[in-house]
């Protein structure tokens, strides 16, 4: 037995038909920015020098090198969800509307990549 | 439906109207994550550039001593703040906790209270390594 209403079962997931995909994605990001922003704010009050040699230093430790990963790729689905929402509600033509979600997702995923090179390059020792 | 009922009550009042607290952080908190987001670009090309070697971190962390560089990275750090202490209220929001009208008040004095407060202490901490860059 189904424990949705008989309208709940004839719309399915919404109107904009994800469920809530979206809404509980963002929430978990926001958590874990919480933490992850938390140590790079503070990571970044630690250095003693922001010369160019320190900054490799310290973005190619084992830890840090996997703390900027996490928190980039993070920061770009995050990003990626909250700006989805604003040209949701503010970009109207159908299909301007449909660009614009695209062409958010690819800025979104193209950052997020072009990070994970940094980080890699700096803490496989390429740079 | 059409919208010709004017027996119905009318809300808001526009000549006693208060716009409230809790819509100006609304509206904040959307401003303030599409300013990250745009931080965020900024905050991928500083990552490639360290990575790219050490003329291009130079000339990144040039713009950066700029005062339009500087400007950037205080607003950035506030929005982070606001975004950050405005996100905890909304997370308590999802579990169910603040959401009488006096509360949603009160935490939104504190989320701008917080932000001021991170803020300052947070450039502070920087005091000892004097310039960022």
């Amino acid at each position: 037995m189904s424990l949705r209403s008989p309208l709940g079962q004839v719309l399915g997931s919404g109107s904009a038909r994800d469920g809530t995909g979206h809404w509980w994605s963002q929430r978990v990001t926001a958590v874990a920015l919480l933490i992850l922003g938390s140590w790079f704010l503070y990571s970044l009050t630690r250095l003693d020098s922001f010369a160019h040699v320190a900054m490799l230093d310290w973005a190619g430790r084992p830890f840090n090198s996997v703390m900027l990963l996490l928190l980039t790729v993070t920061l770009a689905y995050h990003s990626a969800l909250g700006v989805q929402v604003v040209l949701e509600d503010y970009v109207h033509g159908a299909f301007i509307k449909v660009v614009s979600l695209l062409l958010n997702r690819f800025a979104h995923v193209f950052l997020a990549v072009v990070a994970v090179v940094a980080v890699l390059k700096i803490a496989l020792g390429g740079a | 439906m059409r919208m010709n009922n004017t027996s119905r009550p009318l809300s808001p009042h526009l000549s006693i109207y208060r716009w409230p607290i809790t819509m100006t952080l609304s509206i904040l908190h959307r401003a303030t994550g599409v300013a990250l987001s745009v931080g965020l670009i900024a905050f991928v090309v500083w990552l490639q550039s360290i990575a790219f070697g050490a003329a291009s971190y130079e000339v990144v962390a040039g713009w950066m001593d700029t005062i339009i560089g500087k400007l950037a990275l205080l607003g950035w750090s506030i929005a982070f703040f606001f975004h950050f202490s405005n996100g905890v209220r909304h997370l308590f929001w999802d579990a169910g906790i603040g959401f009488e009208v006096r509360q949603a008040n009160a935490s939104a004095w504190l989320v701008l209270v917080a932000t001021m407060l991170m803020t300052v202490v947070y450039w502070l901490l920087f005091q000892d390594s004097g310039s960022l860059v």
